[in-house]
């Protein structure tokens, strides 16, 4: 009777376990199946909470907003700081999510689409892997920001450097706020390499 | 003692359990028109080694290994391919815009250059999907020249 009780009870707790499974893998594949659609659900309601705040000159915060955690992540590569610079990452792929490309042309949207969502994949990388790779994904987020910039527009002074060095000579550029060059490619390696290509403002 | 033949009892029916529960299984049978193949001139030896060597994680139909069925083997599986057709899917490689061609080919170059694909954990059961050297060396000439022409 003992042994046929605690068989039952064996099996009830392997069930509860399994049906928990079961359910919380359901909805793992839900959201999986196309990423994007838990994405897009996020872009949602952050651009509903970004609207209220927001006033009718909001885009340019917005873009400022980028510009300031890509400045950050440019300043911890700089200082040769992986963790710094992960982080300023995860804060750039919300920046990123937030951004309200409504009061732009239709052509102008489908522009920042394309280079918000590669910028985005880039700064996710940044948020969660070694300095190397970060750099790479640095050189590619910067040339999105450069032209995302040229449809946005900024009131901040940046200027455009640029490292013939890195990527096997084939150069790469950065923004920064200082016209002091200070290389995010190398940091402390090569810290002076580079030049202003251009000023924007 | 008693305890033991419990926990050992438990641990079996939970793996008899989670045999069914069901996975979702990334097989295809068309390949569209945006596949990578399909929008380039791909070399046919590199056309083989992307079939072996990427396209079990990277394209909507995966060639299962024997054990695919088995869990947790297959969460495993499962967690990979999607973690992998969410990075690159060459079988979308015709929607993507010529900036995001040009990020996917810089990363495929220097996973390959890096060594880091494929995965150490797929190479040691698929053994012919190992990269030698020379077909290394073949692939990343064909992306270079693939994002310059870009």
């Amino acid at each position: 009777m003992k042994k046929i009780r605690m068989t039952v009870g064996i099996l009830t707790v392997t069930l509860i376990t399994l049906t928990a499974m079961s359910c919380k893998d359901g909805k793992k594949d839900d959201a999986a199946e196309p990423m994007s659609d838990e994405m897009h659900q996020e872009d949602g309601d952050n651009q509903g909470d970004s609207e209220k705040m927001m006033t009718s000159n909001s885009n340019k915060s917005a873009s400022d907003a980028i510009i300031d955690n890509y400045l950050k992540v440019k300043n911890a590569l700089v200082a040769d700081n992986q963790e710094e610079a992960a982080d300023a990452g995860g804060s750039l792929v919300a920046d990123f999510e937030d951004f309200d490309k409504s009061s732009y042309s239709s052509e102008e949207q489908q522009e920042l689409t394309d280079i918000i969502e590669d910028a985005k994949e880039h700064a996710e990388h940044i948020s969660e892997s070694p300095m190397e790779h970060q750099r790479e994904h640095f050189d590619i987020l910067s040339k999105d920001v450069i032209d995302m910039i040229a449809i946005t527009g900024t009131e901040k002074k940046l200027y455009q450097d640029f490292c013939p060095m890195y990527n096997d000579k084939k150069g790469a550029a950065w923004l920064s706020t200082t016209k002091e060059i200070k290389n995010p490619y190398f940091g402390s390696k090569m810290m002076g390499c580079g030049e202003i290509q251009k000023e924007i403002n | 003692m008693k305890i033991i033949k419990i926990i050992v009892l438990v641990l079996l029916l939970a793996f008899v359990g989670i045999q069914f529960i069901p996975t979702s299984r990334n097989l295809s049978n068309t390949v569209p028109k945006t596949d990578f193949m399909l929008m380039n001139k791909v070399p046919t030896i590199i056309q083989n080694k992307l079939q072996v060597s990427c396209y079990d994680c990277h394209s909507n139909n995966t060639a299962y290994p024997w054990y695919n069925k088995i869990q947790p083997a297959a969460w495993f599986l499962e967690d990979h391919i999607k973690e992998g057709k969410a990075e690159l899917n060459f079988n979308e490689w015709g929607e993507y815009s010529d900036r995001r061609k040009n990020s996917k080919l810089r990363s495929i170059i220097s996973q390959i250059e890096d060594d880091e694909m494929p995965l150490d954990s797929y190479t040691i059961i698929h053994t012919d999907a190992k990269l030698y050297e020379d077909e290394r060396t073949a692939i990343i000439a064909y992306m270079t020249q693939l994002k310059n022409d870009l």
